[in-house]
């Protein structure tokens, strides 16, 4: 029997637990989707690694800075396009900028070989899916980071990346190394990697493998936030397109047309 | 009052029961342990070549603290260097090491299958550090030529 003014057992169980729901669950759900929140986006930083790439001056058929990166960083080749793993590479422009109408904005063709990279964002979507934090975005100087031990494979990161600047081991990678670096690890199956833009040696000074093996010195390597370096002399100077910047990643990497 | 049926067909079957579900254990005290097991041996040095060339007094810490302790130290450089970008470890000396497995601990006890494989192997341990980082020994000739290829570029 049930009086009108009494909640009996299972009514008071119920209720309770939708407040408690609504209670832990609102804030929380705002804590993820609000917007701005993300530590993907934070940069207070005084260094921001970037790099212009000279489309003018990179030639046409020559793939040393990929060559040598490969080298150095025991990137696989496993000569199959469905097991590829590319850290830095070339592609023909109409595939990394869409968007352009190639008949008007006639700076370069179509199908001219440009290199292509991690973009390292401002604000990396990889960062933001990255279930378990393998994937981040270092705090003291941008650049967006893999921890191969913490990696699981999801390949969210992979899905997320506008710019393709991600592969996933599904071979055996030292299967595919012709010539191991032994001061670099390798990678196993069921990571993903990526361009990490020589964080081993920057540190020391030293530019990235790709703009020290460039002859025709189309790279350029530096602090985006400094406003003498000569990354952003060469900015200032020169017209300078970003990939996809309409999404809101802010790409570190800037191509020089 | 209880009483119980057929006694000797009970006990021999609760018997070869207990003898089947417990074989894993006596298996490994009495059989593996006395015909496998050997002692790894405790005094093989490691050629201090590489520390000595560069100024150290020998290994980063002593022998005991790297016997008990080395998988614990080595995860936390994994964790500084990959994750902190803190990349130098300061011993209970005041030293300055470079931490890396590769670079740095490697270099000394340069035969992993003695300084390494042998206790993790009589330990049963597998840790997966060698799936990536890569010791001199295994690849040798690849080592030799890749020396050669990556000389221009430093």
């Amino acid at each position: 029997m049930k009086l009108n003014n009494e909640v009996n057992r299972k009514e008071f169980l119920k209720l309770s637990g939708v407040a408690a729901l609504l209670g832990f669950g609102g804030p929380l759900a705002f804590k993820i989707y609000a917007s701005g929140e993300f530590d993907a986006a934070e940069s207070n930083s005084k260094v921001r690694y970037g790099m212009a790439v000279d489309t003018r001056k990179c030639k046409e058929g020559c793939t040393d800075c990929a060559s040598a990166c490969h080298l150095k960083h025991n990137v696989p080749d496993h000569k199959s396009k469905k097991n590829e793993i590319k850290w830095i590479w070339k592609e023909p422009a109409k595939h990394l900028f869409q968007d352009r109408d190639y008949n008007i904005e006639a700076e370069f063709s179509a199908d001219m070989p440009f290199l292509t990279l991690c973009n390292h964002c401002k604000n990396p979507s990889c960062v933001r899916v990255c279930p378990t934090q393998a994937t981040w975005k270092r705090k003291d100087d941008g650049i967006v980071m893999m921890d191969y031990h913490r990696c699981i494979g999801c390949r969210f990161c992979m899905a997320a990346c506008p710019y393709g600047s991600r592969s996933f081991n599904y071979a055996e990678p030292r299967k595919g190394i012709a010539k191991l670096n032994p001061d670099f690890p390798t990678r196993t199956r069921g990571v993903v990697e990526k361009c990490n833009f020589c964080e081993e040696i920057i540190g020391t000074g030293k530019n990235p493998y790709c703009v020290q093996s460039c002859k025709e010195g189309a790279l350029t390597f530096g602090n985006l936030n400094d406003p003498d370096s000569e990354i952003r002399k060469l900015l200032k100077n020169n017209p300078s397109i970003k990939r996809k910047a309409g999404l809101g990643t802010e790409p570190s990497v800037f191509y020089l047309v | 009052m209880f009483k119980m049926y057929s006694k000797i067909k009970v006990f021999t079957g609760v018997f070869i029961f207990l003898a089947l579900a417990t074989f894993p254990f006596w298996n490994k005290v009495f059989i593996v342990s006395k015909t496998n097991y050997e002692m790894p041996d405790a005094n093989i040095k490691p050629a201090l070549a590489f520390a000595r060339e560069n100024g150290f007094s020998g290994c980063i810490e002593d022998r005991a603290f790297m016997r008990a302790k080395h998988m614990k130290l080595l995860n936390h450089w994994r964790n500084e260097v990959v994750r902190e970008n803190k990349k130098t470890y300061i011993n209970s000396k005041g030293e300055h090491f470079n931490k890396s497995l590769t670079g740095t601990c490697l270099k000394c006890h340069s035969n992993k299958e003695e300084f390494c494989d042998s206790c993790h192997t009589s330990a049963g341990v597998k840790p997966y550090c060698f799936d990536c980082h890569i010791t001199g020994i295994q690849n040798t000739n690849q080592l030799n030529s890749k020396a050669e290829a990556i000389h221009e570029i430093k």
